[in-house]
């Protein structure tokens, strides 16, 4: 009631005309304060008019307490007091916006080098990436940091976002140049999605309104870029994946023999009639109903919520996965892929770990972790593997096997052994059922994000990793 | 709604892929969790949340018990929906009472009246007692600056403490619900909903809510920049008057600091046309507990509140 409205933009666009039809993009934003990411962040709320009066009159406050100046839109997104006191930020922040087409939730990723795991959580549910740069600057290690976990992460856009255009005199050719040079590394690991956008995140330029000041830029500005990129569209190329949650045996009088399989189609499409089979127990049926409470449906795809019934009685329980009958699916207790380290103690080999991959959690043994990813040099470092049959204490650092552990953010290639065997989907095939975490079961505490197969880390592998490992080693074993 | 095919987009549209992220989330705590529990003020996002569970577990009843935390302080509209709301789908509510708290001399009534600091006790006191191990909230990121960083699954400790350094990296739609005893997790399906979007679905899924959302006569006083109703909470102090206004409320909290906006909203379209179009945050507008300083919604998250 009192807050002066005068400094807002006009009135915000978000009428209530179509918005049953829009949908939703999921993005990550990878850079530092320094590259004026949270002014981009700050420039997209405020010209999308998602910054309200009593925010922006924080923000004022807040800038004036520091010594006043121009209102600072980077202070939009400093959430916590230990960040605003050290003015970094330190964890993934979630920002909200929305035009007449999309609606957008973007993950806001720290830049710093010891955050890459705050980058790996934002890029995990991204279908687009901005990747921000100093126009004065270029290509830095940090962009081909930011680059390369894109890549690793499968993100299927990218927007190379080369910020503070007016500090270069919107020069045509540094941004060519820098795009250029974006391109060609991009290419290299696997980036095929690429836009390149000049703009100027302080005032404004090819941000959401185009700018009198790049003439001679014929593409999108970035909005226009975000409201126009596929959503999900790999879902539903890809094969089915229904991992189920809860079996739905309500025992009423209404439905006193209904027995469904509830979850979220991962992806790919469902149809009544289909033949399915349950892994891992390899037990085949036909999808009878496909239920919601709006109603049944003839069909479903990713990632609706649905229950599932099936024409037989067979067991079915949390943790399973139903598949497409006649498909080509992996199931093992052999898991090999890459993993980036995200807690504050080591990986130690031999160390027994829960692996929760879908909707299943099994016990497991860390095997072993042959490679390790330097994402500043983008190098990888082979180890060699280590027998953990004959487990090593790596907590002694005297161990010449010390060093071979992985540490807060280190991203390396493992393998593990399973209590019982699993869906093991390549991640870079299926990117909703190709993920896992590493937990310690001791505390819960999440020790790394995985990624089954081979990723981007093996292609930056200069020699082949060495030589395949008997797998029969654990026979006996009895874990 | 009747039985729909695929629509010829490839995607999901924003509500539906919201719902669907939401009933994924309480699927996996149906799954994860011995003894969960959805926190029920009668308020439209823990409405929204009942509804979204309904339809997670259908044709089963919700599997969830309710719990209200009561600050004693509260709208009649409010109660009567939720007695109403409990006894028609047949669930379980248990009420923790703030007034109770104080009579066990548990927590100490503030000299300023206002109840809202004080459910943090009363609330983990119930947790405690019913051995909670998942506490639906309906927190939203867009609410404030604190929780924009806040997960979907939040791990609290034995004492119900926030500490955002301790929470875990959530990648993918892998939610890591483990917990030591005595441990719970608070859980916020609604996580990536704005107010808008809450709109919207209450006026897609035509979900009822206590008549006080829309637009109505009502005695009030000013403080502190808001509108508040009298009541035995202790409003209106001398020098505060009393006068009748058209107004609506977009919270529902406790009387002496949710504030009522002047609205002539008396639909569902109604009140989203005036949420689209306004200034202020609904925690900006109506919540004074909120504006007590920067990191007042920090503070009390890290000592266990919603």
């Amino acid at each position: 009631m009192t807050t002066d409205t005068s400094t807002l933009p006009a009135t915000a666009d978000d009428t209530a005309t179509d918005h049953a039809q829009r949908d939703l993009l999921r993005l990550a934003t990878a850079g530092s304060v320094d590259d004026g990411k949270s002014t981009l962040i700050g420039r997209l709320l405020y010209d999308t008019k998602s910054v309200l009066a009593d925010q922006l009159a924080a923000v004022e406050a807040a800038t004036a307490a520091r010594g006043g100046g121009a209102v600072d839109l980077a202070l939009l997104t400093d959430g916590l007091r230990s960040e605003r006191e050290q003015g970094i930020t330190i964890d993934v922040a979630y920002r909200y916006f929305s035009t007449a087409r999309r609606a957008f939730v973007l993950a806001d990723t720290p830049g710093h080098v010891q955050y890459t795991r705050n980058m790996v959580t934002g890029a995990s549910t991204a279908e687009l990436a901005i990747v921000l740069v100093d126009a004065r600057k270029g290509v830095l290690e940090q962009t081909r940091r930011h680059a390369t976990i894109t890549a690793l992460l499968g993100v299927p856009h990218v927007v190379l976002a080369v910020n503070k255009m007016d500090l270069v005199d919107f020069d045509e050719t540094t941004f060519r140049t820098i795009a250029d040079d974006f391109a060609q590394y991009a290419a290299a690991i696997g980036l095929t999605d690429v836009q390149a956008v000049p703009l100027s995140a302080l005032d404004g330029d090819n941000v959401v309104d185009r700018s009198a000041r790049t003439p001679w830029y014929d593409g999108p500005t970035l909005l226009d870029h975000l409201e126009s990129v596929p959503v999900d569209r790999d879902a539903h190329t890809e094969a089915f994946r229904f991992p189920v949650q809860v079996v739905i045996r309500p025992r009423t009088p209404e439905h006193p023999d209904y027995r469904g399989y509830a979850g979220r189609i991962a992806s790919g499409v469902v149809r009544v009639g289909d033949e399915v089979t349950v892994l891992p127990s390899g037990k085949a049926s036909t999808i009878t109903g496909i239920d919601t409470f709006d109603g049944p449906l003839d069909e479903a795809h990713a990632p609706q919520s649905v229950t599932l019934r099936l024409a037989d009685d067979v067991d079915v329980a949390r943790g399973d996965v139903l598949v497409p009958s006649g498909s080509t699916v992996t199931v093992g207790q052999d898991l090999e892929g890459t993993v980036c380290w995200l807690a504050e103690r080591r990986s130690v080999l031999g160390a027994r770990v829960l692996v929760r991959i879908g909707t299943r959690t099994v016990r497991a043994l860390l095997r072993e972790v042959n490679a390790r990813l330097d994402v500043d040099t983008q190098t990888v470092e082979v180890w060699d593997g280590v027998d953990t049959l004959h487990a090593v204490d790596a907590t002694d650092t005297s161990s010449d096997v010390a060093p071979r552990a992985l540490t807060l953010n280190a991203i390396g290639r493992v393998k593990v052994r399973l209590a019982e065997p699993v869906v093991l989907d390549d991640y870079a095939e299926h990117r909703r059922t190709g993920g896992f975490l590493l937990v310690d079961p001791a505390d819960g505490t999440t020790l790394a994000a995985g990624l089954v197969g081979p990723t981007l880390l093996d292609r930056l592998t200069p020699t082949p990793p060495p030589g395949a490992h008997d797998d029969d080693w654990l026979a006996g074993a009895g874990i | 709604m009747t039985t729909v095919t695929t629509p010829a987009r490839t995607g999901l549209t924003q509500l539906d892929a919201l719902e669907s992220e939401a009933i994924h989330v309480m699927r996996e705590v149906a799954g994860e969790f011995e003894r969960p529990v959805l926190l029920f003020s009668g308020g439209k996002d823990s409405i929204v949340m009942l509804h979204l569970a309904r339809k997670a577990f259908w044709p089963a009843p919700v599997p969830f018990t309710l719990m209200h935390v009561d600050t004693g302080h509260n709208f009649p509209e409010v109660i009567d929906y939720r007695d109403a709301t409990v006894d028609e789908l047949g669930l379980r509510l248990v009420v923790a009472s703030v007034q109770d708290a104080i009579d066990d001399g548990r927590v100490v009534e503030r000299p300023d009246g206002s109840r809202n600091p004080l459910q943090t006790v009363p609330l983990l006191d119930g947790i405690t007692t019913h051995r909670f191990d998942a506490v639906f909230g309906g927190g939203r990121r867009d609410e404030e600056k604190a929780r924009a960083k806040e997960r979907m699954f939040s791990l609290r400790d034995e004492f119900g403490q926030w500490d955002p350094r301790r929470q875990r990296p959530e990648l993918w739609d892998l939610y890591n619900g483990r917990h030591k005893p005595g441990e719970h997790v608070r859980v916020f399906p609604l996580s990536n909903w704005t107010e808008l979007d809450v709109w919207r679905y209450i006026e897609r899924e035509e979900i009822v809510l206590p008549s006080i959302y829309y637009s109505h006569e009502r005695e009030v006083f000013a403080r502190d920049g808001m509108w508040l109703a009298p009541g035995e909470w202790g409003g209106p102090r001398a020098g505060e008057t009393l006068e009748t206004r058209v107004v609506r409320y977009r919270t529902v909290g406790d009387m002496s600091c949710t504030g009522a906006v002047e609205s002539t909203a008396t639909t569902v379209a109604d009140v989203i046309a005036e949420v689209a179009a306004s200034r202020l945050t609904e925690r900006g507008a109506t919540r004074a507990d909120d504006r007590a300083s920067e990191a007042a919604m920090e503070d009390r998250k890290r000592e266990g509140y919603f």
